[in-house]
């Protein structure tokens, strides 16, 4: 199983790459122009963006920075020692949602401290693959096309966030435990 | 909530600064965080711009309303709003396949673009329609079917079976992929007014 995806994920790309355009040729589309004329909207896209990801990473680097993160996490300590579930994890349900590369950088402190075959290092890695950063994919996408009221957008990212957090831990359990 | 949540990182972080006496912290993180953002959109310009015009090739050769017939059952039902034949579809399907692919690089510049689309259809520009949060509420739990960096960095590590964990990130992406459509749903259904899954 992991095989056959992963050979699917590896020539995905290339065969789209030839695919699109012979298709498009076949179907006499001018294939370079219409590729230009496409492209022309990524980098306005790419620098509408700007001022949101920059508000954004700011706060976040800011939160991290001065300690509030850990303090924060050390308030919640006790509460998960209670559930009998490595605290070591914790921060990552925190890092998860607000930044990507926190986040990985935190699993594999954690793979590399204790192992990846520990629990600890399989929840990490379950916590990490499941979700995307909801903060980044919101910025990011109503970013681009100018939206500034998301609506209950974050609410539903962050809750399913939770939920994936919750859920990787007790799948874990359940399959190595 | 976005405002909110803005805002207690910022004075949050800077009364814990104080605290610790440590308010220069507060400057260079800011400093800091507003040049990776400014870093991180330069790194999407060349992927967005590439992808833009290879989508936009399939578009004119028709591929994208094909790929949005084929998968027309899933899109109905979470998209009920958006028109049949609108282009917006055929964006959403490439955003979910490349998502479900791994294939992160390709997915943002699909979904950007399937935002477009959306925001085409939004009678109110500055608020997120129905559509969009369904759409975000995918992508943020996005269903993997190979966490490829976690594969590579358990590897790194010597682990004695690097791809175990396939089948627990999995489940629980597809637990919080399940969480994120009801929850999307819940909403949806609370803030319209009459018709409850329209909009």
């Amino acid at each position: 199983m992991y095989d056959i995806v992963s050979l699917i994920s590896a020539w995905a790309i290339p065969v789209m790459i030839v695919f699109i355009p012979l298709y498009a040729a076949y179907r006499k589309v001018p294939v370079y122009e219409s590729f230009v004329d496409g492209a022309k909207d990524g980098f306005d896209t790419a620098i509408k963006i700007i001022p949101h990801l920059v508000g954004m990473m700011v706060a976040i680097s800011v939160f991290r920075a001065s300690g509030a993160m850990d303090f924060v996490l050390g308030w919640l300590r006790p509460l998960f020692e209670q559930l009998g579930v490595p605290t070591e994890v914790l921060p990552l349900a925190f890092l998860r949602p607000i930044t990507g590369a926190g986040s990985l950088a935190f699993t594999t402190d954690l793979i590399e401290q204790f192992g990846p075959d520990s629990m600890i290092g399989r929840i990490a890695s379950t916590v990490q693959g499941s979700t995307d950063t909801t903060l980044y994919v919101i910025t990011v996408y109503f970013g681009a096309i100018g939206i500034r009221k998301a609506g209950y957008a974050l609410k539903v990212g962050l809750i399913s966030d939770l939920v994936g957090f919750v859920a990787s831990i007790v799948i874990c359990y359940l399959v190595f435990g | 909530m976005v405002n909110w949540i803005w805002l207690f990182f910022i004075v949050v972080g800077f009364i814990v600064a104080a605290w610790n006496g440590n308010v220069e912290a507060v400057t260079q993180a800011a400093f800091d965080g507003a040049k990776s953002g400014v870093t991180v959109c330069f790194g999407l310009i060349s992927v967005l711009v590439f992808w833009l015009g290879m989508m936009r090739i399939a578009e004119d050769a028709g591929l994208l309303s094909k790929l949005a017939v084929l998968l027309r059952p899933v899109v109905r039902f979470l998209f009920p709003s958006v028109p049949k034949n609108h282009p917006a579809l055929g964006y959403i399907m490439s955003n979910m396949s490349a998502n479900i692919l791994g294939l992160g690089n390709a997915a943002t510049p699909m979904g950007i673009k399937a935002m477009q689309e959306l925001q085409k259809l939004n009678a109110d520009k500055d608020t997120a329609s129905p559509a969009m949060c369904t759409l975000l509420a995918l992508n943020t739990s996005s269903i993997t079917l190979i966490p490829t960096t976690l594969i590579a960095i358990r590897m790194n590590f010597n682990s004695v079976n690097p791809a175990e964990i396939v089948g627990t990130t999995l489940i629980a992406t597809a637990i919080s992929t399940a969480a994120a459509i009801l929850v999307d749903r819940w909403y949806r259904r609370s803030r319209s007014p009459i018709p409850p899954l329209k909009g």
